[in-house]
């Protein structure tokens, strides 16, 4: 099978990469190009004046064609299409057969018809060779303009001033800049800045004819006014080069685009056309993305036509225009619908005329999606917006949060790189997925940008990727442990987050296991506690267990809280502060039993300190048969929810917050986290339950409850914030739900909710997306887990007190088990005692 | 250190301080001793048996054998319960950085009996 390819340009050279990747047999593959340089960037042709020299705008070295068995023609464009012979007749006059042919002739420069353009001094901006003439040309002269305030055209002016033409002129036809980009505002804004940085642009001026005899002296403008120049860059757009398909009858444009099919089949089934000079859907695509969707459309349908069994059929419908760019040295960038408006579109805008910063994104009504957007002067949020747009990603709840600058102290907005699914397009140039990109980190253990280019080709087209390839890069490294080594202690290489996981998956259940398994050495004071939570956090099963219980941090070892003299405290679970007289009297009675020193907590229940360890179990045989179960203080655990009286009694109340409490205490008590978990309900917003300083706190409105998240009282008071609002009693167990598991699944040893939340990329709008707006689709998941630990419950004091070997751990000495502690000492205290102080 | 540990082997008394069964796996246990108390660990991963202070030096309280085992860089070490200062089950010393450091006794283990060695300066 011969294939013959017209044109050599990026479309051009990116069909031959992508064909010879898929190693199709029996196929010949020739190439006829104009230019006598091989394929080169001609994105980022302006570089050129910034000294990268020729070789490094090419795409691939002569050598690359030889290796690969690709006849390549230089300064050899082909002439003339046979099409029942199918030969091609080339300007050197060779005669070839074919069995498909590719158009990739790509557009030369649109001259609009003004007298004059033949003088000296007019030129193109599209090729190597242009760019040769111009800065030859520039060399001698003074003054320079360009005509068309485009993308090209803006790039040309830069060209200029890279030049040493310190104040060139930009004649606009249309009443503003980048008119197919750019609002009206946003091209204002545009025109300011570019104004500041040295151009001088003339919007809605209609050039009539060029100055000077032989030689250009300056423009002619409709208006009848006139402008001096040296010399003049032409830059008006592009037209397809169609000439050929014309010559030889197939269908084309009105601008001589040729017609394509969804397969970029011509109306000659064995001629095809790609890039720029392809007219598909009456529609032209000046990009060079989507051309390169188009050679890979195009190698599918080839491969499929040769090779069994065929890859997935791949169409061309289109492609997103989204782009961005820097126009001498001012961030410019548009994407999705750029313009979408009226009754179905909420358009928010953000305008700084000081430091030359606008920014416009359209979302729909409801405020979930982006449609589309504009961005100058400050496109630092192009990816994520683009990501966003594309994979119809749930915005936060403000939309304008996105657009608006990072505050100090105020984390990254948005949704970060880190939510994006897995095949969102990252490098839409190259077609390379976030999840290619993660796993040339994972897998092939690239660990540099340059790595990741090369491995994946990814930002190796237009470049305004790499700020995302890197954070990409940056978070999966960190995922693995490998930038910031966040690991557990000298036993573990993993993070708390990476061993819950691996316990989880691999089903471990002791300490031992997990060690043996993922760990190293014999342990520690720091990983013990750190594991034991994680096995708790996942099997909710009795933690004095044989094998676990001497790798239980020291209170949790023995169910109580160590305290000054060795002594332990004893506090049993009063749900919501709710306690019947009956209940008072016994803990009255055991307190008086058992010596013990009785205190009203901050929670709303009563401690009973000074209790010895050999007391412990037949304190709570005590205490079990009056009803009560163990309170969890020593543990990292729920501890209390507090509540105030509520409705039942409350003038003001407006909900029963005592029973939602202690609906709310039963239902998570017992659950082991990375740290202690406090809550409380309030009845109405005067907020007598202290709701806001708590982990997860609820508060009544008139319609439900208002759910706030990540407080804390301690050194470092922090307000909780609203999670969400006026939610029935079901909603808020559910985000309840879905919050601590995620807390649970992700925090670090030993660290509270508020710090967690601190360190969370995105804040509280991320964790609301997360919980609220199931962003991360883990919520079912999370639900049906935190169930299964809700089941699992037991009281683990009446477990403890049940079981004789676990029993006998509660005695001071081993060979005199009856005997208490003798150096344990109390002193009086008013009316009760306290223990002696340290030594 | 080494010269205390030989007097210990030497010309002293091993005291039965409890059955190998009575000592939780990989933790410790206070044996009352006199007026004393020694915490007793049984290092089960290693299959390794260790004896010092029940006192942690710290505050001065009676909770070393309530405390969680482990290593460092492979020296098998003892946390106190209070504020987790670690100390070298082997040599006593204070890992933590502290001056401060525990007694620590031979122990050995016969037909399903823990013994521990004491000297006789050992004990007040």
């Amino acid at each position: 099978m011969r294939i013959i390819v017209v044109g050599n340009g990026m479309v051009g050279y990116k069909f031959c990469e992508k064909l010879v990747a898929k190693k199709i047999p029996g196929i010949q593959i020739s190439v006829f190009g104009e230019e006598q340089y091989p394929a080169y960037d001609r994105v980022h042709l302006s570089s050129f004046f910034e000294g990268k020299d020729i070789t490094g705008l090419e795409l691939a070295s002569p050598s690359w064609y030889r290796e690969n068995g690709i006849d390549l023609h230089l300064g050899d464009p082909v002439q003339a299409i046979n099409r029942s012979a199918k030969l091609v007749h080339t300007f050197k006059g060779f005669v070839k057969h074919y069995d498909i042919l590719v158009m990739a002739t790509g557009s030369s420069a649109f001259v609009p018809r003004i007298e004059g353009v033949e003088k000296e001094g007019v030129f193109l901006y599209r090729t190597i060779e242009d760019l040769y003439l111009i800065q030859s040309y520039a060399a001698k002269v003074k003054t320079g303009t360009v005509i068309g305030g485009g993308l090209l055209g803006l790039e040309a002016a830069k060209a200029l001033i890279d030049l040493g033409i310190s104040n060139p002129h930009v004649i606009e036809f249309a009443p503003r800049l980048m008119p197919r980009q750019l609002d009206e505002v946003a091209s204002e804004m545009l025109l300011t800045t570019l104004t500041g940085l040295g151009l001088t642009i003339h919007t809605n001026t209609n050039t009539s004819g060029i100055l000077g005899k032989n030689q250009i002296t300056g423009l002619q403008f409709a208006d009848g006014s006139s402008l001096q120049t040296d010399m003049l860059i032409i830059s008006a757009g592009i037209r397809p080069r169609g000439e050929l398909a014309v010559e030889c009858g197939l269908e084309t444009g009105m601008n001589g685009g040729v017609v394509v099919n969804n397969f970029m089949q011509t109306t000659d089934p064995s001629i095809y056309a790609i890039g720029e000079c392809a007219l598909y859907n009456e529609m032209i695509y000046g990009l060079v993305a989507p051309g390169y969707e188009m050679a890979e459309v195009l190698v599918t349908h080839l491969y499929n036509m040769m090779v069994k069994p065929p890859l997935p059929a791949r169409e061309f419908t289109g492609f997103d225009m989204s782009t961005r760019l820097k126009l001498v040295g001012t961030d410019v960038a548009s994407f999705g619908d750029p313009f979408a408006d009226g009754e179905n579109v909420r358009n928010i805008v953000l305008k700084d005329s000081v430091k030359g910063i606008y920014k416009r994104i359209n979302v729909s009504a409801d405020g979930k999606y982006l449609l589309g957007g504009i961005l100058i002067g400050d496109a630092t949020q192009y990816n994520l917006l683009l990501q966003t747009c594309k994979n119809k990603i749930l915005l936060p709840p403000h939309p304008e949060d996105v657009i608006l600058p990072a505050r100090e102290g105020k984390k990254e907005e948005g949704a970060g790189v880190t939510t994006l699914p897995d095949d969102a397009l990252i490098c839409s140039c190259e077609g390379v997925s976030k999840l290619s990109i993660c796993q040339s980190v994972t897998d092939k253990g690239c660990e540099t940008v340059d790595a990741i280019k090369k491995c994946t080709k990814a930002g190796t087209g237009c470049g305004g990727c790499l700020p995302m390839v890197k954070d990409l890069m940056v978070y999966t490294m960190k995922q693995q442990g490998k930038y910031i080594r966040n690991v557990l202690c000298e036993h573990f290489d993993y993070s708390r987050q990476e061993l819950l996981d691996l316990v989880k998956l691999h089903e471990l259940k002791t300490y031992d296991a997990v060690l043996n398994q993922l760990g190293k050495g014999d342990g520690c004071e720091v990983c013990k506690p750190a594991v034991s939570s994680i096995i708790a956090s996942l099997w909710n099963e009795m933690i004095l267990k044989k094998g676990n219980d001497t790798s239980q941090d020291s209170n949790d070892r023995f169910l109580a809280n160590i305290q000054k003299g060795g002594t332990y405290s004893v506090v049993p679970r009063i749900p919501g502060g709710e306690i019947t007289p009956e209940k008072l009297i016994t803990i009255g009675k055991v307190a008086q039993k058992y010596g013990l020193y009785t205190k009203i907590t901050g929670g709303q229940r009563i401690d009973m300190f000074g209790a010895h360890l050999g007391d412990l179990p037949f304190i709570w045989s005590e205490l079990i048969v009056a009803g009560f179960e163990s309170g969890h203080a020593y543990g990292k655990a729920l501890r209390t929810v507090k509540s105030c009286v509520g409705s039942t009694w409350c003038r003001f109340g407006l909900q029963d917050s005592v029973s939602y409490a202690i609906r709310v205490e039963e239902r998570y008590r017992g659950l082991r986290a990375p740290h202690k978990i406090k809550s409380a309900v309030s009845g109405c917003i005067r907020e007598c339950a202290e709701a806001q300083s708590k982990d997860f706190g609820i508060i009544a409105t008139e319609k439900g409850w208002n759910l706030y998240v990540c407080g804390n009282g301690g050194s470092k008071p922090q307000h909780a914030l609203l999670l969400a609002a006026d939610i029935d009693s079901e909603t808020c167990i559910k985000y309840i739900d879905r919050f601590l598991m995620f807390y649970i699944r992700t925090a670090d040893p030993l660290t509270r909710t508020a710090t967690w939340l601190n360190k969370m990329e995105g804040g509280i709008d991320y964790l609301r997306n997360v919980v609220v707006n199931d962003s991360l689709g883990m919520a079912a998941q999370w639900e049906v887990e935190m169930q299964s630990l809700v089941d699992a419950y037991q009281c683990e004091w009446k477990a403890a007190i049940e079981n004789p070997e676990i029993r006998k751990r509660f005695s001071h000495f081993v060979n005199a088990p009856d005997e208490k502690d003798p150096t344990v000492q109390f002193e009086p205290l008013r009316d009760q005692k306290k223990v002696a102080n340290w030594k | 250190m080494t010269q205390q540990k030989e007097t210990a082997l030497e010309s002293d008394r091993w005291f039965a301080a409890c059955r190998v069964e009575d000592v939780a796996e990989n933790g410790g246990v206070c044996v009352k001793y006199g007026d004393s108390q020694i915490a007793l660990f049984y290092f089960t991963r290693r299959n390794e048996w260790y004896a010092t202070q029940n006192e942690c030096p710290h505050k001065k309280q009676m909770a070393l054998s309530r405390g969680m085992i482990g290593t460092k860089n492979e020296e098998p070490k003892i946390a106190c319960p209070f504020h987790k200062k670690t100390f070298s089950l082997v040599t006593g010393e204070c890992l933590s950085g502290d001056e401060c450091a525990i007694k620590t006794y031979p122990v050995k283990v016969e037909n399903g009996r823990v013994y521990i060695g004491i000297g006789q300066n050992d004990v007040s």
